[in-house]
Formats: structure tokens, sequence, C-alpha cells
């Protein structure tokens, strides 16, 4: 075991799988030779040089297609997309070039790439810089999508991610780049498609991703500590494929329901997974489905407005306690 | 039909071809050039000090380029560019203390506070922003020319992009659309070196960034990005082609910036002597005061006035956006959508 941050993670987790496997290239704009601009591909460029790790022009498009042109021979590419803002610059890629090869090729052509991108608000980087685009990604059959929210997840999904013989876009939170955790030693491979339950609890199913997995487990502690209620804290880690065995047995037990998301409200994730309760638990649930999520707006530069518009703990616990009437 | 453009390609950057000014107008491109630089590090020392979150690209070291550029155009022309916007906005005629403002994240900055550092924009002064995403502007430029050449008001758009920029596919889409259409559009790449931490070497197979609208039939110069007069004879000659209806035009302004590409960049790309060098050798603002100094126009007291001036305008804007309340919770809401007109 040892103490890793986030941002260390996403270095070990590549270097882990390039040294696996050397179809395994990596490249994205100031990845190499500057190591990332949140400082996550520190070290790299040195271990691997400079034929498998790449420096990029300023040219999203060049970089998901050129992915996905060596993926189709059975390379291994990782891209990485600074900001999940500048998904939407080369959002053909995403959601009509790589979930529809393989099924319009008779499963010929294969994807097997991994699109990393820094996610989420929390540095006043307004509204070009700061969203949670998740969803966006959510959206298209063909997909898969992960969202990690701590260091040693961080690594075991990149593993999976990078094995997985499907298009895996990867959200990294930008917020969590300094987080700290502990992390196994040696090789560590997770699984995509399942969920984790980090607190367990009795009176309702809290489900959160990445930076909403502290607030929520925050709030979780101070809900147990000053309302007596015990909720259970799911980490959803992975969106597609998403592991409903365990969130609705979560429902089946706790007989509430809530989804805390940073995305925006209109077609957040947890619209999704309401819409699933509703059908596949609804007689399990004692009451409404509540989405606790970033109001529909672009994001705020200032300070006090940013703050307000993302799920915060004490809004967490004040939505889930009226909800439970507590 | 083939594009009847003359087809015009001039690198001349030691060779510049300057502007005529009177003592008077030199004295007040020094005076824009200065207030720039010193809001910029204003805005640095504020960021430092927290009063300012989120991303502060600072244009000091490149203040001759937005300047000679505004000073060749006409009331009326409109302008756009990326994130390094501090520096067109003042050049643009906006209030230091509103764009101070929306840095320090207040109500009373020009987007409320909503906007931050990469994002104001202006309809009064005709700046159109201000856009965080690299290359974005250069399409919504090509469409302020639409707009001009649709009006047939002969007005110009000044279309600004960088160097890494110009990597970004939208561009040639610009230039081509531009050039079939005509529109009255002047690109003006920022060539300041570097895109981040990647020198234009590094991200371009072609290094003549001017050259790149050739072949589209667009004309296009490399300049002297540090020498305002230089900066405002091509603005000014390029201006004139695209107003007289011949269609867009390119120009590379070679510049550079002194600080890092945000406020937190580890500057191990380059080498501090080369920063102190062009600091040295090439600041666009001594340029300027030695010819002032040189050519007798202004003595060291009128300088010395025209600083203190400057430096409590840029006081001034500093308290203000220190003083101003942050925003009103409930603006969160507002400006989402518009009201449908009766
Ligand atoms: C589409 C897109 N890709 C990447 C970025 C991140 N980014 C911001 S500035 C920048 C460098 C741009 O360099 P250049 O165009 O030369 O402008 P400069 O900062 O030098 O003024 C990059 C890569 C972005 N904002 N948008
Ligand atoms: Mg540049």
């Amino acid at each position: 075991m040892a103490e890793l941050t986030y941002r260390d993670a996403v270095a070990r987790g590549i270097a882990q799988e390039m040294t696996r496997d050397p179809d395994v290239v990596f490249f994205g704009e100031d990845v190499a030779k500057a190591g990332g601009v949140f400082k996550t591909t520190i070290g790299l460029l040195e271990q691997f040089g400079p034929r498998r790790v790449r420096d990029t022009p300023i040219s999203e498009q060049a970089i998901l297609g050129a992915a996905m042109g060596a993926a189709m021979t059975g390379l291994k590419p990782i891209a990485e997309i600074m900001f999940s803002d500048f998904l939407a610059v080369c959002f053909d890629y995403i959601a009509n070039e790589f979930p529809k090869a393989r099924y319009m090729s008779n499963g010929q052509l294969k994807c097997p790439l991994v699109v990393r991108t820094g996610n989420g608000a929390g540095s006043r980087f307004g509204a070009q810089h700061s969203q949670s685009v998740e969803n966006w990604a959510m959206m298209i059959p063909g997909l898969k999508v992960v969202a990690p929210s701590n260091p040693a997840d961080v690594i075991g999904l990149m593993a999976a991610a990078v094995r997985d013989p499907d298009p895996v876009i990867f959200f990294e939170h930008k917020s969590l780049y300094a987080a700290k955790g502990e992390v196994p030693d040696g090789e560590i491979v997770d699984r995509l498609g399942t969920a984790k339950i980090v607190r367990p609890g009795k009176d309702a199913t809290v489900l959160a991703l990445a930076l909403m997995m502290p607030r929520a487990l925050e709030a979780a502690e101070t809900l147990a500590q000053e309302h007596g209620i015990e909720v259970e804290v799911v980490d959803v880690r992975s969106l597609v494929p998403l592991d409903l065995a365990t969130i609705l047995s979560s429902v089946a037990r706790t007989h509430r329901l809530f989804t805390v998301e940073e995305n925006p409200r209109l077609c957040g994730w947890g619209a999704e997974l309401a819409s699933i309760a509703a059908e596949e638990a609804f007689y399990d649930l004692d009451g409404p489905v509540v989405r606790i999520t970033t109001p529909h707006i672009p994001l705020p530069a200032a300070d006090n407005l940013e703050d307000l518009a993302l799920p915060s703990a004490p809004r967490i616990v004040d939505k889930i306690r009226r909800s439970l009437n507590a | 039909m083939a594009v009847a453009a003359k087809r015009k390609l001039k690198s001349r950057p030691d060779e510049p071809t300057e502007a005529e000014v009177s003592a008077e107008k030199l004295i007040d491109l020094y005076r824009r050039m200065l207030l720039i630089r010193r809001f910029e590090e204003k805005a640095g020392q504020m960021y430092g000090m927290g009063l300012i979150g989120g991303f502060c690209h600072l244009y000091i070291g490149e203040e001759a380029v937005v300047t000679g550029a505004m000073a060749a155009v006409e009331l009326g022309d409109t302008v756009i560019t990326a994130y390094r916007d501090h520096g067109h906005m003042l050049a643009c005629g906006m209030d230091p203390k509103g764009v101070m403002a929306e840095l320090t994240g207040r109500r009373t900055g020009y987007s409320k506070g909503k906007g931050g550092s990469m994002h104001m924009f202006s309809r009064e002064k005709n700046f159109f922003g201000g856009h965080g995403i690299v290359g974005a502007c250069v399409p919504l430029g090509t469409g302020l020319g639409f707009a001009h050449r649709y009006r047939g008001n002969s007005r110009v758009s000044l279309t600004f992009l960088g160097d890494g920029a110009m990597n970004q596919g939208q561009v040639y889409e610009s230039f081509n659309m531009a050039a079939l259409w005509k529109l009255p559009v002047v690109y003006i790449i920022e060539n300041n070196r570097y895109g981040m931490g990647t020198s234009v070497s590094r991200s371009s197979a072609s290094p003549n960034l001017y050259g790149r609208g050739e072949p589209f039939g667009i004309p296009g110069e490399q300049i002297d990005g540090m020498n305002v007069l230089a900066v405002m004879a091509a603005v000014q000659e390029a201006v004139e082609h695209a107003r007289s209806g011949k269609g867009p035009f390119i120009l590379e302004m070679l510049t550079y910036r002194y600080r890092g590409h945000s406020m937190s960049d580890p500057a191990k790309y380059r080498s501090k002597d080369e920063v102190s060098r062009m600091r040295q050798e090439h600041d666009p603002i001594d340029q300027v005061r030695k010819r002032l100094v040189d050519g007798g126009f202004a003595d060291e007291n009128r300088l010395k006035a025209i600083d203190n001036e400057v430096k409590a305008q840029i006081t001034e804007a500093a308290d203000f956006a220190q003083q101003s309340l942050e925003p009103d919770p409930s603006e969160l809401w507002t400006d989402v959508y518009g009201e449908v007109e009766a």
C-alpha cells in the first residue's frame, strides 16, 4: 500500500498498461514534454520514449480521428482531450465514428481506444472549461463511460478501459487531481460496469460519482451524526456498462433513491437511473426518486456562483433530510 | 470561376513599412500600450493575492499587436479573439474597471462575473469576445465578416488567433469560405512562438503561418509584431483590401509573451535567456518610448506624467474590482434564455 494522488494515479495507470502491452500508445496536447497541463502524465515520455508518448498540435479532430485509425488496426491508443468541454470540438468521432465502427462493419472493425479527459468544475474556469459532460458520452450507443472518484479506481479502471475491446471515455475530475488515497502495490486491474458500495446504510441509497463522491460521503456523515439517518453511498464509477445489480439491490434494501450529479439537470445520468428505478424498482420504493444536480445552466466563473451551482454537502444533507421528512 | 485575388505573400519582419503618424498619435499609442501592460501586471499581482481565480492569460509583451491593429481600423469594425483577451478589450475602448471587476468575479464586471477572464463582450464597442475554445473565434469572425458584407456596411472583421490555433481544422474551413465569398475579414495571427508549452516548430509542419491561406488565394504577410507602427501599417493595408471588397487577408504578427501561458506555467519549454533577450531588445513599449525621447517628441516629464495617469487609472480599476460586490445569487439563472419578443 502507498498513498498516491489521483493525479499520479493517472500516470501510474497509463504506465502499467504501456509496460504490459507495446500496442498501447499515448498522445495529446502538451502531454509528453510538459507532462500534461494538469501534471497527470509526468515521466511517461522519459519512460516510454517519443515513439509511444507524443505531443500533438492543437487539433482535437485529428487526435481522435487518428486514434481511431490506429485502433482499427489493433493498436490501443490512449488519447487525451485536455478539458472534457473540448469533446464537443471533436464530437464527430465520439458520436459517429468510434461507437459505430463495430456495428456497421459486421464486427470486423474494432475500436479499442481510451479517451481520457479532465471533467468538471471547481476551479472558476467558467462556462467553457468547467462542464461535467459524462452524460454527453452516456447517451451514445456503443461507447463505454467511466468516471473514477479515487486514485485506486483511476488505475484499476484505466487498466480495464485499455484492455476493453471498445471505445471508453474516461472522465477524470479536475478537482480531484490533488486528492490522495491508498493504492495497493503491484498491478491493479478493475472491471468496467461495477459500482461500489462505499458506505453501507439502511435508510436510503445515494448514487454519486467522481467529485460528487466525497461530497456525498461528507453528507452521509452529517446525516448520521446529526440526524440519525443512515444512507448507503454507492460510487457508480461506470455509467456504461451500468451495474444495475448493485444499484437495484441497494434500493431493495433501503427503499429510497437519491442521485447526486454534477452534470446539468436535463438528461443528466441520474434521469436515466430514475427512469430505470421507476420501471424496475417501483414496488421497492417508498417515495419518489430525488435528483440533486447542478441546475440546467451554463457554469458561471464567479466564486460564489460556481459554489452555488454545484451540489454541495449541505445541499445534499438538506435535500435528503427534507425528502425523508426527518 | 478562378479566384481573382492577386496572390501575394510577403515576409518582411526585418524591413518594416511603418505607419506615418504624428507625434501626438505616437504618444497616444504609447499610452494605450502602457495601459495594457500596467493592467496586466496588476491582474497578475491580484491573481497572486488570490483576488482572481480560474485562468488569467496575460498579454504582456504582445501589446503592439492589438494596439497597432486598432489604430488602423474605423469605428464600427468588429473585433473577436480567443481567451488572451484583456488587451483587446482595453484596445477596443472597454473600461478597465469593468474588465478588472470581471476578473475578480464581481457584479460590476462586463459579464456580471459570470464570464470570467476568458469570456467578456461589449456590443457597444463591437468586441465580440473572449472565447475559451482554441480556434472557435475564427469561424465566428468569419461570420462577422459575412454579416458586414450582407449588410453592405463596409465594416471589417478583425479576427485574432494564436499560432497554436492555426492547427485547428476550422481555421481552414473559414479561410476557404471567406475567400470563396470574398468576406471582409482580416485574420491576425498572434504568433508568440508557443501554444502553451509547445513551440511552433514542434507543432507546425510548415512554419510560415502567413502562407497558409495561399491555396485559397488569400494574401498573407509576416510582420514584426513588436513594432506598433509596422503593425499599424500592415493592418491599414489589409483592412483597405478587405473593405474594398477584395476578400480576406492574413497577417502573421511575430510577437512574444513574456509571462507564462496562464498563471501556473513551469516555463520549462524556453530559457530565461530567451525571455530576457526579447524583453531587452524588442520590447514594444520601450521601442516607442525611445523614439519619443530620441525624436524629441516627448521629454521625460511628459512620459512620467503619462505613466502616472495610467497608474492612477489602473489603481482605480483595481480598487473598483475589489470593492464591488459579488454577483447576486439570482444571477445564476439570468441570461440562460432570452425573452420571446411579442
Ligand atoms: C479546442 C481547445 N483545445 C485546447 C485548448 C487548451 N488550450 C488553451 S490555450 C492553448 C494554447 C493556444 O496557443 P495559441 O493559439 O498559440 O495562443 P496563445 O495562448 O499563445 O495566445 C491550449 C492548447 C482549448 N482551450 N481549446
Ligand atoms: Mg501562441
